[in-house]
């Protein structure tokens, strides 16, 4: 029967294709604790939700013998499906044939699922795993790197865009993920450099592995290119699919909503912040305290500790935290933490997601590395990111609030809807101390006592000015609350938030420090 | 709270904050004003060829090396009037960024 034969034709024809590099290049995958793009594909997504397409396309090369060779599906697999009933566009480049490397057609391919993803307004999600330009191919390669970079800056704040990195992600082939909204690594699995430990020996005559160079930890902990680490690729899969229920599919909508819970019980928000402003605590315990369920979702958990970032629920919906975290160096501001903080806070503004912010700061990090690696600079783009910011902002000062990391943790003053305090704030322009020693200088260096002087006048400021009153006196607090009515205060204000609407001044794009 | 943590003391304003101290801040190296009269490679690369001996009267903007690094010849100049101290390579030296080259006095 002749439609018989075609599909049949069709089945071989699949079937051929869909073993990818072959047998042997599988093999070696596995042995790299790697798995194929297409399992890859399949662990990430619902079950029987993927559709691939241009699964027969290949290259039309000719230079340099490569008119003989066969590369299937041009070694990277497109298609969509959905993870959690969401739908999401998908590549993942395929090791196994001509080691994942990048030519024309391989690139034609993910341009065309990524325009695919913003046409129709839904998530991207990328895996790379190549080793970089297919060279044979020349300027054609390097014209599908440019192609897929220009698409990843147009889609940016579009739709949202992940980036897994499962294999070497070498050269320019770097700058796409750098262009996405979240970078995850696996441990031992996940390279990415600019140039690799070879130019790097032969230049320099340094020896170093990759892994030290651009593996998951480095990226991780020191870089902050990476915004996930896990120890494997389920658990990466898994960390994937947990981030895509807290973002929306694009920007014109709002993250799904979830059935509301209680935050557990045993985080007291009473009993987490010690009194003496100068003791430390985690702060994650007071975002569990303040949740549904007490389930936070950290990002950058490795990285720029000093400010904790992350997604949680409030009665249901997704909200942003930006949290100092006084346990690591005592909650300051400085480079890193800005920069961190500020690309989250202008995440959740471009998808909709309010932002709580949580202040405990000393103020910013002295020293002359800061100053000369440009914590001016990398400090502003706070500010900028939350003055900019129109989704609903809400901010609760925990305890110390001091000086410029005041007006930079969404104040007032940057337009925050609703400013909270607890008794035990301290808002004022620096700690009690160093107050005291500046406006008291006279009286304490004439005293005959200077020690007992300097006691008696930081005493004196503490009780006029370290205190959340002056602040509430002109308005830049609404409320001074009690810790155990944080979360009522802060889901009442989510919900009246829901309409916020700010009318904002014509311009073709503001230009933020960076 | 978690029990292993190591912490330590960070003084803002001259309040000591207890908490944990991040590697980056503890391997922070001190502030050194920079010497005219060391010449340091600023980019990794190898010395090419080399214009002065020890001893000889240099002056500002003299050509002192030839630093070739990302295939490029770069000229190292003379920043100031001054008389060679040492020279710390030879020809054919690969050297990394901030290695001293050449002393001046």
């Amino acid at each position: 029967m002749p439609v018989n034969k075609k599909i049949r034709e069709l089945q071989e024809k699949r079937e051929k294709v869909l073993l990818g590099g072959g047998e042997q290049a599988i093999e070696k995958q596995k042995a790299m604790g790697k798995r194929t793009a297409r399992e890859r594909i399949m662990s990430l997504l619902d079950e029987n939700s993927f559709n691939e397409y241009d699964l027969f396309v290949e290259h039309d090369a000719r230079d340099f013998d490569m008119d003989k060779k066969s590369l299937p599906s041009d070694g990277v697999v497109i298609g969509s499906g959905t993870v959690y009933g969401a739908p999401v566009a998908i590549f993942a480049q395929d090791f196994t044939v001509a080691g994942g490397s990048l030519g024309l057609m391989h690139s034609r391919k993910i341009t065309k699922i990524m325009d695919h993803a913003l046409k129709m307004r839904m998530p991207l999600i990328g895996i790379n795993d190549s080793g970089g330009a297919r060279i044979q191919e020349g300027v054609n390669s390097l014209a599908g790197y440019g192609e897929i970079f220009f698409r990843n800056t147009i889609s940016s704040g579009v739709i949202p865009q992940i980036s897994v990195i499962l294999g070497p992600c070498a050269g320019g082939a770097v700058y796409s993920p750098a262009l996405t909204d979240f970078v995850f690594v696996v441990d031992k699995i996940s390279k990415m450099f600019i140039t690799g430990p070879e130019v790097i020996k032969t230049v320099l005559g340094e020896e170093i592995s990759m892994e030290d160079l651009g593996g998951a930890r480095v990226h991780s902990e020191v870089t902050g290119n990476a915004h996930f680490f896990a120890m494997s690729e389920e658990e990466c899969f898994d960390q994937i699919k947990k981030l895509i229920t807290f973002i929306p599919w694009n920007n014109s909508k709002k993250a799904l909503a979830f059935p509301p819970a209680e935050p557990k019980p045993e985080y007291n928000i009473n009993k987490i912040v010690p009194e003496d402003p100068t003791l430390p605590y985690d702060v994650k315990d007071v975002i569990r305290a303040i949740v549904d369920n007490s389930d936070f979702f950290e990002i950058m958990e490795l990285y720029a500790k000093n400010i904790v970032i992350g997604f949680g629920r409030m009665g249901g919906r997704t909200t942003g935290f930006v949290a100092n975290q006084p346990m690591e160096m005592a909650g300051v501001l400085d480079v890193d933490s800005s920069d961190k903080a500020a690309r989250f806070i202008r995440y959740c503004d471009a998808f909709n997601i309010p932002i709580i912010t949580l202040v405990d700061l000393p103020g910013y990090l002295p020293g002359v590395d800061q100053e000369h690696a440009g914590v001016i600079r990398h400090g502003a783009k706070v500010l900028y990111a939350y003055s900019e910011a129109t989704v609903p902002k809400l901010t609760v000062i925990l305890r110390k609030a001091y000086g410029g990391g005041y007006i930079a943790m969404s104040s007032r003053h940057l337009r925050a809807d609703f400013v909270f305090a607890w008794p035990s704030a301290e808002i004022a322009v620096m700690g009690p101390e160093g107050a005291a020693n500046i406006i008291f200088r006279k009286e304490i260096t004439s005293a005959k006592d200077p020690d007992a002087m300097r006691k008696q006048k930081v005493e004196e400021y503490k009780a006029k000015f370290a205190n959340p009153y002056v602040a509430a006196s002109r308005g830049y607090v609404d409320a001074v609350i009690e810790p155990s009515e944080t979360r009522r205060f802060l889901m009442h204000s989510i919900e009246v938030s829901e309409h916020k609407s700010v009318p904002m001044p014509d311009k073709k794009h503001g230009l933020p420090p960076f | 709270m978690n029990k292993e943590v190591k912490l330590g003391y960070l003084n803002i304003n001259t309040s000591l904050y207890k908490t944990r101290l991040s590697e980056k801040f503890k391997n922070r190296k001190a502030y050194k004003p920079a010497d005219p009269k060391i010449i340091l490679s600023f980019i990794p690369g190898t010395v090419l060829d080399i214009f002065v001996e020890v001893g000889q009267e240099v002056r500002k903007g003299e050509n002192l090396m030839i630093l070739d690094a990302m295939k490029m010849q770069n000229k190292l100049k003379c920043p100031i009037d001054g008389k060679v101290k040492s020279i710390a390579v030879i020809k054919g030296a690969k050297v990394s960024k901030g290695t001293v080259l050449l002393e001046l006095e």
